[in-house]
């Protein structure tokens, strides 16, 4: 009896410790950023790493996507005699929704998890305490790049996630069930705001972003420096960020489109 | 060196790619394009019931959009909707005795504001109202109302 109250304590206490230190390091990222301005070249080599290899994926899963509500949204439709407004179905569920939380999924875990490796594998060969002993802060150095790297990275992602949607569900729904072509885009348009709709699917994306890379480069930080701490770590990062993320998303969501 | 410029294109092109898929979504999926004529001059209009109006509902001339709505409000004292129209600059030559009226865009569609022009050779000036207003028709009460008239002719036979 005893015995179980104490573990509760001891958990309880570890995951606010756990806590704290997370936000410490995340204060201790943001106070890092400014000193990236001098130092582009490490921010472009993120932006390399965490973006241009995770497009191929957010490239192929938008067009699957939108090809796919495209095909959904035309069997539901027409049955109303509406299909129409598919273009505005997929137009409107993919810049909200889909677009931010999908290429926020697909990024933690592509980018996040190799984060989360990286960093913990510098750690556990001593890469960052050898930087500390060199009086090369490493989380300036290390860490800030790729923080700002993700924050940027995916709102860009999800941008070509949700355009490449459309395009997906306007072949699927012109090319291929014969849908008028000037109803679609017209409704789109029609229906589509640009700062209630795309301006806060642009906000999410950036939200789920910092929250990625907060997520991902704190548990490579912290992970236990062995190889079975670093695996247990990106683990750890894909699922918390993707729960994260989903219920991130729920907040913001109720926030914007009350 | 030769690594170091790769990476740096393919970053560049990155970034141009999720820039032109941003703006596609601007210009081909939003309305932003509709927004550079959007200051346009306001006019009121008064309904007795304005149904599902929705505040941004197309406003249209002989179908052709012409503004938006603006704002949605409420008289307290007339207990009538007042609706504010937002109407792009270049269609200032309405009639006085314009006309709104409230319409559904197909059967299930939104509503939205149809302007009927009238006869009167002044036009309307921003902040004006219209003085003939056709509200929103109710399903529920055309279909009441018709449930009536067939049994009142049910009686008379």
């Amino acid at each position: 009896m005893m015995g179980g109250l104490q573990r509760l304590g001891r958990s309880a206490l570890l995951f606010f410790e756990r806590l704290g230190r997370g936000n410490l390091f995340l204060l201790r990222v943001l106070a890092g950023l400014p000193s990236l301005l001098p130092r582009g070249h490490l921010l472009v080599q993120q932006l390399y790493s965490v973006g241009v290899l995770s497009l191929l994926i957010i490239a192929v899963a938008g067009l699957f996507v939108g090809m796919v509500l495209g095909l959904q949204g035309y069997y539901t439709l027409v049955d109303f005699g509406a299909e129409e407004s598919l273009g505005v179905m997929v137009a409107l569920s993919l810049v909200r929704e889909l677009g931010p939380v999908v290429a926020g999924l697909l990024f933690a875990g592509r980018a996040g998890s190799a984060l989360t490796a990286e960093i913990g594998l510098m750690k556990a060969t001593e890469q960052l305490s050898g930087m500390e002993m060199m009086a090369v802060d490493p989380v300036k150095r290390v860490i800030a790049p790729r923080f700002l790297a993700c924050v940027i990275a995916l709102p860009l992602l999800a941008a070509i996630f949700s355009a490449i949607g459309v395009m997906g569900g306007y072949f699927v729904g012109v090319g291929l069930l014969g849908v008028d072509d000037g109803a679609f885009w017209s409704q789109i348009q029609n229906r589509v705001d640009f700062f209630d709709d795309v301006m806060n699917g642009v906000i999410k994306s950036v939200a789920f972003g910092f929250v990625a890379a907060w997520i991902a480069l704190y548990e490579g930080y912290d992970a236990v420096p062995t190889s079975e701490g670093v695996s247990r770590a990106t683990t750890r990062t894909v699922v918390h960020t993707s729960l994260a993320i989903l219920s991130l998303d729920f907040v913001l969501t109720a926030l914007m489109f009350d | 060196m030769f690594q170091n410029r790769s990476i740096e294109i393919a970053v560049g092109v990155f970034v141009a790619a999720g820039l032109a898929a941003l703006f596609v979504l601007a210009m081909k999926v939003s309305n932003l394009s509709a927004f550079a004529s959007e200051n346009g001059y306001s006019l009121e209009a008064r309904f007795d019931n304005i149904g599902g109006l929705k505040e941004r509902a197309p406003v249209t001339m002989a179908g052709v959009r012409v503004g938006r709505v603006e704002k949605i409000g409420f008289d307290n004292e007339t207990y009538e909707a007042v609706v504010q129209l937002n109407i792009e600059h270049q269609y200032d030559t309405l009639p006085k005795d314009s006309s709104a009226s409230i319409y559904t865009s197909g059967l299930l569609g939104e509503q939205y504001v149809a302007l009927e022009p009238g006869g009167a050779m002044a036009y309307m000036k921003p902040g004006d109202t219209f003085k003939i207003t056709q509200s929103a028709l109710v399903l529920e009460e055309m279909i009441g109302q018709f449930l009536f008239k067939a049994a009142e002719g049910g009686d008379g036979q």
